[in-house]
This record gives C-alpha cells, structure tokens and sequence, in this order.
C-alpha cells in the first residue's frame, strides 16, 4: 500500500441528491495535486470529507493506510484554506495565525517567533496586530495561507484559495503558494476550476467529472 | 432626490411623546424630588425592596440566559423533525399577559409556594426564554459556521472551538438579550403582583402599592425616580459593553447553517430543549385544566359565571371586560399605527439628528409601564387637563408603550427600500409626493399590519400603566383577572383562569393574524 492519502469508493448525498458518486483519488508524500473540474461538481465537497467535516455514506479514507474516518477533524492533522479566507473577525492577524499552535497548546513566546516566522514567509512580515476586515483580498488569502501551515499539517487542502484575486496576483500568490509547500515538503490537494491554475501549482492534475449518479475522477 | 419632507412627520409624534410622556415625566422626576418624598430613601424597607428587586433580577436573568442558550442552539442550528413546532411553543409564553403568567403559576403550584423566591424566578424564566431564543438564536442562525470548522482544522477540540470562536461571536447576542431580560424582569409588575408577597415585591409592586393603597404620591413619585435611574444606568452599561465587544463580520443566509443530530453533544442539548418545551407546557396546561376544575369534578362553572355581574355594582361581569378590552385596544392601535408610522417615516427621512429622533422616540420602552401610568396620572389630574376619569387616558397609556415597537417593526423596512426606487420614479415624471404615495406608502402599510398586531397585543395585555389609569366599572381583561386574583376563594381563582384562557385566545389570535401579514403567501408558522 502507497504511503499518503487515499479515498476509496467515496459517495456523498446532500440534501437527498447524489454528490460524490464513488470517488477515488491519491495524494502521495510530497505531492502537489490540482483537483480540476467544474464548478458545483462537488470538489468542496470532497476537501470538507478528507478534513473531516462532513461524513461520507460509504467509502473509504485513510492516511499511510490508516482509516481516517474514525478520527474526529481536529485531530486529522490536515488544513484547510478556505475560498474566501474565512479569518475569525474577532482576531487580529498574529491571533489568527497563531490560532493552530495556541489550540495545540504552545506557550506565548513560541507563539510570537513562529507567527512573526511565518508572516514573513509571505511578505506580510509586521501585520501582526493589524484588524483583518483591513487587509485586502491577497493579503487575506496569503494570511489563511500560513494560519492553515503554522499547526505543521501531514497534509494542506487548499479549496480555490486564489479565485477571488485578480489574474496578475493570482499568478504570484499560486507561485508563492507552489514554492512554499514545497519547500516545507507539505503535500498539498488544491481545488481550481482554472486550467492555468492547476498547471502553475500542481505535479500532476485530477479532473472530477459531473456523472449521472454523482461525481467521479475522470 | 430629496426624500419627502421629514419635518412635517416629525411634528405629530413629537407633540404626542412630549404632552403624554416627557411633561408627566418630568412631573414624577419634580415630586420625586421634594423633601417628603425623599424621606422613602431613608428608609430601611425601601432597601429591602431594592434588594430583592435586584437580586431577582440577576438570578432570573442568569437562570433565563443558561437555559435559554441550548435551546437557541437546538431551534436554529440543528435540523430535526418538529423544530418549528417547539420553536412556536417556547415563543408563546412572551405574548401572553404578564397576568396570565402570574395565574398560570399559581394555577400550576400549591398555595404555599406563593410568595417565594422560587415562583417568581420560575415565572420570569418561563416568560423570559423566548427573548433569549430568539434574540441569541436568530443571530447564531446567520452565523458563519465555516469559522467553527477552521477552528477544527487548526486542531481546535469542541470546547476549544465553543471558547476561542462561538462564544467570543456570539458574545453581543448573548448581552443583549441578557440586558433585555435584566430590564424586564427588574421592572416586572404584573407577574409579582400576582405571585409576590409581603417580603418579595419590586420596586414597581411598590410603586403600585404607595400610589394606590397608601396614597403616598411622593413617595411613590422618588421610587420612580430611583427606577429611571437604575434602568439608565443598566442601558448605559450594556450598550458601552456591547459597543466593545461587536465583532464585524458578514452574516451568511439562515438555514445554511443548520446540520443534522450528530454528536452526543448534539442529542443532549436536544434532550434537554425537549425538557424544557414541556416545562413550558405545564402552566398554561394547568391554566385550562384550573378553568374547568369545579371542587372534586370537571365542569363549566367558571365559565358560566363570566357573565354574572358581581356583587357590588362596580363589579361588572367578566364578559364585559372583553368589551372594554377590545374596544380600548382599537382606540390604542389607531393612535399607535398613527404616531408610530409618522414617527418612523420622520427618522427614516431625516439626515441630521435622526439617532436623536429615535432615542427620544424610544425613550417610552426604557421606562417601566407603571412610571408612564403613574405620571399620566399625577399630571392630567386638574382642570383644563383632568382626563383621570375620561375613558381616553387608558388607550393613551397604552399606545406610549407600543408606538416604540411599531417604530422597531416599521423602521429598518422603510430603511431598506432602496433610494434608487425614488429616483426612478422621479425621472419618469412623478412628483415627490406621488413617489411617496406609489414607492414609500404600499411598502409601509405592510410593516404598519405587523406593527398594528404588536400593538393590539400590547395593548390586550397591558397591566402596569392601565391599572393606573382603568376605571373601576371600566376594567380590561387583565385588571379584572388581577382583581379575581387578589380575592380568596376557589370562584375567584376559577374565573380567573377562565378568563386568562380568553384572553390568551384572543392575543393568539391577533399575533397569529399580524404574522401572517408579515407573510402573506405563507401557511407555515
């Protein structure tokens, strides 16, 4: 058995309609996957079963072949970037960032170097303390970004973190995002439904295709 | 495009709040001050009252909010068979007369429970509940679940998650409806009258009883004094603590929140929102099964002497009191639709000095109903202004406490209508006032149904300005269930109960009529 993730056979209904129907896919160790496919197809949802936030009916998930399902999402070890950032309002951007490593129980001043550490990973070295209802759409984006790697994921799902920025930014961020992951050796399965995209960021490109009785890779 | 002229419906709304609550106010807070009516002040029982007011407050308040936040949770972020139902049940004791509330329970307790601390705590949870679910729930069901669930990615637990996210977002709902809860049931009337006793009253009880049985005018006057000051303090607080701890943040759509049962936390919650809806159900069961309950048998003996005059002639039949209600509810509408609807339009159409506008308009909901009775009385009590025996002073009184509620229902629709509509309208040759006629007017005669119900409600289940301001040969339904209840004796209690169950069947039917206006195609609740 292949080291990494593996989902297995995975069918999802929402609403009393077929979402997934037996999908299949792997993410090895070290890997950029682009999930490519068009929108509504149900690529959401399958990030939101490999996190851990929504249960399949049937089928399989499982890590270096351990079943996954069983494990609740915060102990999964496996980030999410959201679509459209979804920072906590209530917090600033050291507070947002640091969210993970408080969660996991580190103490303030390993708090503070690894956020300052991390804010610098992406330009953003500074913005400690600044209100996150101030930062624009890139800066937002590149914040989830390193919040979502401060915790040190075995495995990053990123869900169309770069379809809100323009096409020039998007360019950089998707470079940045590729280099940064690689250079941190974090396997990654990122959501697009932009071809360009998929090819910037990804080794190798999986297309999820509309079927009759839900979605499956092509 | 100017907006229609808001000086002109300024005007109305203005005269009526000054004549008939800025001048008696202003009459309580100068009796208030004299020199036999500080005297209350130095007064040891004066204290206790205080007191036991506050600490009623708190617990109820404290004892509302816990119970009332798993329920919240259960009605509108978890998805199950019959949610809409309980979530119906739990709303109804808010509606129903604060007299009612108070018949309810000693209908459901044993006599010597009255009296105690418990009951009256136990009547404020029941009624207070409602705020709590829908205040708190309404707002956690517009809550952007997706920052729960970056939380859990991040490796946050379901504790963790509740402490650093929930709570911390929720925190503003969770205030305000705390304050509001404080503020009702500090100024609480009708249920402690009914269920208080020599040593649990309220200031307000208080109030009541120096005006009416020990005709201390100033006296009573410097306890309303003492209550405005402790009910602006309590706003003041709340609104610098809620200022503090807003979070900006988008609301998403309801119900794209909502999940099915899953966790075990989920089921205990549920559990526990099922509890409390049966708790709920008991005292207005036992409301009915009071009305019907003759000695050791069933039968309609109280019901029959409804329509029996009493013994004295003041004493008219309970029947009669319907009338009166009804026909002073009609009378309280008008003027509520009227001043309320003018007055929303007047904030709604100025730019300058609007936050003013509404703060004054307003002021009547901060005060306590027995304040605004109490001063009506005190000030339209000599020629040419003697109005205690006219008819009028009631609908009046009962008006100034529901214009501030058709002014919340009618004010954010006005707000939201896009001013483009006016513009349109404008370029297509109208004049200013057809557009308010053909853009303002249709929008605001729907909100104004909806705020015409709250009125009527209001005004149906009124006790702390009209038992002011009521004639004894002219009571409504609630002077007389509080009459029947002051009187000993198992036809009184039974009439009573009788009578409440009228006079919940017919609030019922008014707010289920003003909802359904509300919405006009839908037959769901």
């Amino acid at each position: 058995m292949s080291g990494g993730l593996a989902v297995r056979g995975v069918e999802v209904a929402l609403g009393g309609h077929r979402v997934l129907g037996g999908v299949d896919l792997d993410v090895r160790p070290g890997e950029a996957v682009a999930l490519l496919g068009p929108s509504g197809v149900g690529k959401s949802t399958l990030l939101r079963v490999i996190a851990g936030l929504v249960t399949p009916d049937t089928g399989a998930v499982t890590w270096d072949g351990v079943d996954l399902l069983g494990v609740p999402a915060h102990r999964r070890g496996i980030g999410l970037v959201f679509q459209d950032a979804v920072l906590f309002p209530h917090r600033d951007v050291a507070g947002n960032v640091g969210y993970g490593l408080e969660a996991a129980g580190s103490t303030a001043s390993e708090r503070r170097d690894e956020v300052a550490r991390l804010l610098g990973l992406v330009d953003l070295a500074g913005f400690q303390h600044r209100a996150v209802d101030t930062l624009s759409g890139g800066q937002a984006q590149r914040v989830a970004l390193v919040r979502a790697l401060a915790p040190r994921p075995r495995l990053l799902l990123l869900d169309e973190p770069l379809g809100a920025l323009d096409r020039d930014l998007r360019e950089r961020v998707g470079a940045e995002v590729r280099d940064l992951l690689r250079a941190q050796g974090i396997p990654a399965l990122h959501v697009t439904h932009d071809e360009a995209e998929a090819e910037l960021v990804a080794d190798r490109v999986v297309t999820l295709v509309r079927g009759t009785a839900g979605a499956r890779v092509a | 495009m100017q907006p229609p002229r808001a000086r002109w419906f300024a005007v109305l709304p203005l005269a009526f709040v000054g004549i008939f609550f800025a001048w008696p106010l202003a009459t309580v807070l100068h009796r208030g001050l004299s020199p036999e009516g500080l005297d209350v002040l130095r007064s040891a029982a004066t204290w206790r009252v205080v007191r036991f007011t506050t600490v009623q407050a708190l617990l109820s308040t404290g004892l509302t909010v816990g119970l009332g936040l798993p329920a919240a949770y259960a009605l509108h972020r978890l998805d199950f068979r019959g949610r809409r139902l309980l979530l119906a049940l739990l709303t109804v004791p808010f509606v129903l007369p604060t007299v009612v509330v108070g018949a309810a329970f000693r209908a459901l307790l044993p006599e010597p429970w009255t009296g105690t601390l418990a009951v009256i705590v136990a009547a404020h949870v029941f009624f207070n509940l409602a705020v709590v679910i829908r205040v708190v729930g309404g707002f956690w069901s517009h809550l952007d679940d997706r920052w729960e669930q970056a939380a859990r990615t991040l490796g946050a637990g379901p504790v963790t998650v509740w402490r650093t996210v929930t709570w911390p977002l929720l925190r503003p709902a969770v205030l305000a409806a705390s304050a509001l809860v404080f503020l009702f049931t500090f100024t609480s009337f009708g249920v402690v009258l009914v269920l208080g006793g020599p040593t649990t009253t309220t200031l307000e009880v208080e109030i009541y009883r120096r005006t009416v049985q020990l005709f201390d005018l100033p006296g009573a006057a410097t306890l309303c004094l003492l209550q405005v000051v402790a009910v602006m303090a309590v706003l003041l607080v709340a609104g610098r603590l809620q200022r503090r701890l807003a979070v900006r943040q988008r609301l998403v759509r309801a119900a794209a929140a909502t999940h099915p049962v899953r966790t075990v936390g989920d089921r205990v919650v549920l559990g526990l929102t099922l509890v409390e809806s049966v708790i709920v159900a008991l005292p207005i069961l036992a409301l009915v099964v009071e009305s019907l309950r003759v000695g050791d048998r069933w039968g309609l003996d109280w019901w029959r002497a409804l329509g029996v005059e009493g013994p004295t002639t003041r004493d008219v039949s309970a029947w009669d009191s319907v009338r009166v209600s009804v026909s002073y509810a009609v009378v309280a509408v008008l003027i509520a639709v009227v001043v309320g609807g003018a007055a929303s339009c007047a904030i709604a159409y100025t730019r300058r000095g609007s936050d003013l506008l509404d703060a004054g308009l307003m002021a009547p909901l901060g005060t306590s109903a027995v304040t605004i009775g109490f001063g009506l009385l005190i000030t339209f009590d000599v020629a040419p202004f003697d109005l205690r025996g006219r008819w009028i002073i009631v609908p009046i009184g009962q008006a100034l406490v529901a214009i501030p509620l058709v002014v919340r229902t009618v004010l954010p629709v006005l707000r939201s209508l896009d001013p483009r509509l006016r513009e349109v309208a404008a370029t297509l040759g109208s004049s200013p006032s057809r557009t308010w006629r053909t853009v303002d007017v249709p929008v605001l005669s729907r909100a104004l149904g909806v705020g015409a119900g709250f009125a009527a409600a209001v005004s149906l289940g009124e006790f702390g300005a009209t038992s002011f301001l009521a004639r004894a040969d002219a009571p409504t339904l609630p002077v007389q269930i509080g009459r029947l209840l002051s009187r000993p004796g198992e036809v009184n209690s039974g009439q009573a109960a009788a009578l409440s169950v009228v006079l919940v069947a017919i609030t019922a039917l008014v707010v289920l009529a003003a909802e359904r206006w509300r919405h006009p195609s839908a037959g769901s609740l």
